[in-house]
């Protein structure tokens, strides 16, 4: 059983913020992580590995820095990793991201077959939820997107069972391995390394790719070069209103803040009463 | 060039998420036509037929379309893809699971969760979890799209559409529907609900949640919603969330009670009609988007609010 676990430095996007004036995004002072989505595809891999052996690959696009980011995954249990990196994959969009990263889990391929590919449902930088599906298509896996559970796993007859997120519910879906998975969030909880693990990845002997090492020979393919979108300008969500009206009563006795508020409401949204009236029935 | 609408539909019935959907296509400035695929999909057909602005539905009627595997029907849409500058999908988790294959297979770059059309190549959408927007221009020959469906109204009826039947593609058969387990509640659906009561990490513990929020649910006939805290500390299951990376909704009235207002769960109910927050901190950031503010202890001020509804 061999899985690969793609995974994204990211911006902790909670402290983003666009700037007022200059309408560019302030990341100065934002730490940079483990796109947490994609920690649940590992964990998930990992459990897998727990229950049929195996190996977890690790892989990532980015720049050199988004070696700390495969170190800690190295710690949590994953025991290979590779950062594919080249000055060529500057300004991809999912698309040209998609094509650079099967190529080189194309390479991964060459030496040991790939039975699951892991992503997180997206990440939280662009949120677009296409990497994956981009890969899948690529490298001709089949696709399992927005996964909450792996039930079994069939190595005789290469067949996976899982639980998607529906509306309203869960499917539970067959398919044909190789498939690629994007894991949703608050499935498992991540395991943390101890300090031997800690030691055991940061001596651990990474691998770097470069644009000719992940098997990708047309530069125009990859990169700015490779990517039909960009983006344009960046501004902040417009605020929704200045600031709540504030109920307050003399007293500020619950009861009579509770008539106050409902007062006010339906004085202002006459519509709403009746609503409420017609769906409480 | 036409556009093409994926429709989100059970067979029976047109949903809702479609009517928003044409509403983001109309924007486009060309024909709309809508694909349903389904089995014996007749009634669901009809309705969109009825849609404003609707030019043309397409049927594929075939048993293989019943549960709508993703990979059947993005096999469909590419198959007939031509003619069609822009194909979109509502962001539902049907529509996101569709429309990211087709444009794999067409080998063209999404641009997912549009909550604007400022030309028939730039979008705008949230990016960083929703604390910021960008406007994304695409140099695609055909642009796939899922759009958000909380930021288009719903297209209106009186439409009259012809209907033409397409050609079923092949069932690929690589993947199948075993089961289907459906969250049991009698309470509205999330993402349709008029109202909705919604809970944070100000409730404490599972226990108040339930013992607090349902009664006043209750006797407002509304749906329950939690923050990304009040899902990830246990109180209730992941399908409760609002927020950017939950469920976007947009209701006539949201009571925010006991949330905070982290910007990823702003992104996700902003768009409500009506706010009403409860929160003992009266520098809470969820009172920036509030219409109304009640400042106190949440334990004494939601059983009254439930008996003053009652």
């Amino acid at each position: 059983m061999h899985s690969v676990v793609c995974i994204k430095q990211v911006p902790d996007s909670a402290q983003i913020r666009v700037h007022p004036v200059t309408n560019t995004i302030m990341r100065q002072g934002v730490p940079a992580i483990i796109n947490p989505y994609d920690l649940f595809a590992l964990e998930e891999a990992l459990r897998l590995k727990d229950r049929f052996g195996g190996t977890v690959t690790v892989i990532t696009m980015g720049p050199p820095m988004a070696e700390v980011a495969l170190r800690k995954c190295l710690s949590f249990g994953a025991d290979d990793a590779i950062l594919v990196s080249d000055r060529a994959f500057a300004g991809a969009d999912t698309l040209a991201t998609s094509y650079a990263l099967a190529a080189a889990i194309g390479k991964i391929r060459e030496n040991m077959p790939v039975d699951l590919i892991f992503t997180g449902k997206q990440t939280i930088d662009g949120d677009t939820a296409q990497v994956g599906p981009g890969i899948a298509r690529r490298l001709d896996y089949q696709l399992l997107t927005y996964v909450s559970a792996i039930r079994e796993i069939d190595h005789e007859k290469r067949e996976i069972l899982v639980e998607r997120r529906a509306e309203g519910g869960v499917q539970v879906l067959k398919t044909k391995l190789p498939c690629l998975i994007t894991m949703l969030e608050g499935t498992n909880e991540m395991r943390y390394g101890d300090m031997d693990d800690m030691f055991r990845a940061a001596r651990h002997p990474l691998k770097q790719w470069d644009r000719l090492a992940a098997g990708i020979e047309d530069p125009n393919v990859v990169g700015l070069k490779g990517s039909p979108t960009v983006v344009g300008k960046v501004f902040a969500p417009k605020p929704r209103s200045q600031r709540a009206e504030i109920i307050e009563t003399v007293d500020n006795d619950p009861k009579n803040l509770v008539v106050t508020l409902l007062a006010k409401v339906f004085t202002q949204h006459p519509k709403l009463e009746r609503e409420i009236e017609r769906l409480a029935k | 060039m036409a556009i093409l609408v994926i429709a989100e539909h059970d067979n029976a019935s047109l949903k809702a998420a479609t009517l928003n959907t044409v509403s983001a296509a109309a924007k486009l400035g060309s024909e709309v036509h809508v694909l349903v695929a389904g089995a014996n999909c007749g009634a669901a057909a009809a309705e969109a037929a009825k849609v404003a602005g609707v030019a043309k539905v397409r049927v594929a009627d075939a048993a293989h379309y019943e549960t709508q595997t993703a990979e059947n029907v993005a096999a469909l849409v590419v198959a007939n893809a031509a003619g069609y500058s822009h194909i979109l999908a509502p962001s539902t988790a049907n529509g996101k699971n569709v429309a990211p294959r087709v444009a794999a297979l067409l080998d063209v770059a999404q641009i997912s969760d549009i909550v604007a059309v400022e030309s028939a190549d730039t979008f705008v959408r949230p990016i960083y979890a929703g604390n910021a927007m960008a406007t994304v221009k695409s140099a695609d020959a055909v642009k796939v799209m899922t759009v958000r469906t909380t930021a288009f109204e719903a297209a209106g009826q009186g439409g009259s559409a012809t209907v033409e039947a397409v050609a079923a593609a092949a069932d690929l058969g690589l993947t199948s529907v075993k089961g289907r387990e459906l969250t049991k509640s009698a309470r509205p659906e999330l993402g349709a609900a008029k109202i909705i009561v919604s809970g944070g990490r100000g409730l404490g513990n599972s226990e108040n949640y339930h013992k607090l929020l349902e009664p006043l649910a209750d006797a407002l006939g509304a749906a329950l919603g939690a923050s990304r805290a009040a899902v990830d500390a246990g109180y209730v299951p992941n399908d409760y969330q609002v927020g950017q990376t939950g469920k976007i909704v947009a209701p006539q009235l949201y009571i925010a009670v006991g949330i905070s207002g982290a910007i990823q769960h702003l992104a996700g109910m902003k768009d409500s009609k009506v706010i009403v927050a409860i929160n003992k901190d009266p520098e809470a950031p969820i009172f920036q988007v509030a219409d109304y503010g009640l400042v106190g202890d949440l334990f004494e001020v939601v059983p009254e609010l439930a008996k003053a509804v009652g």
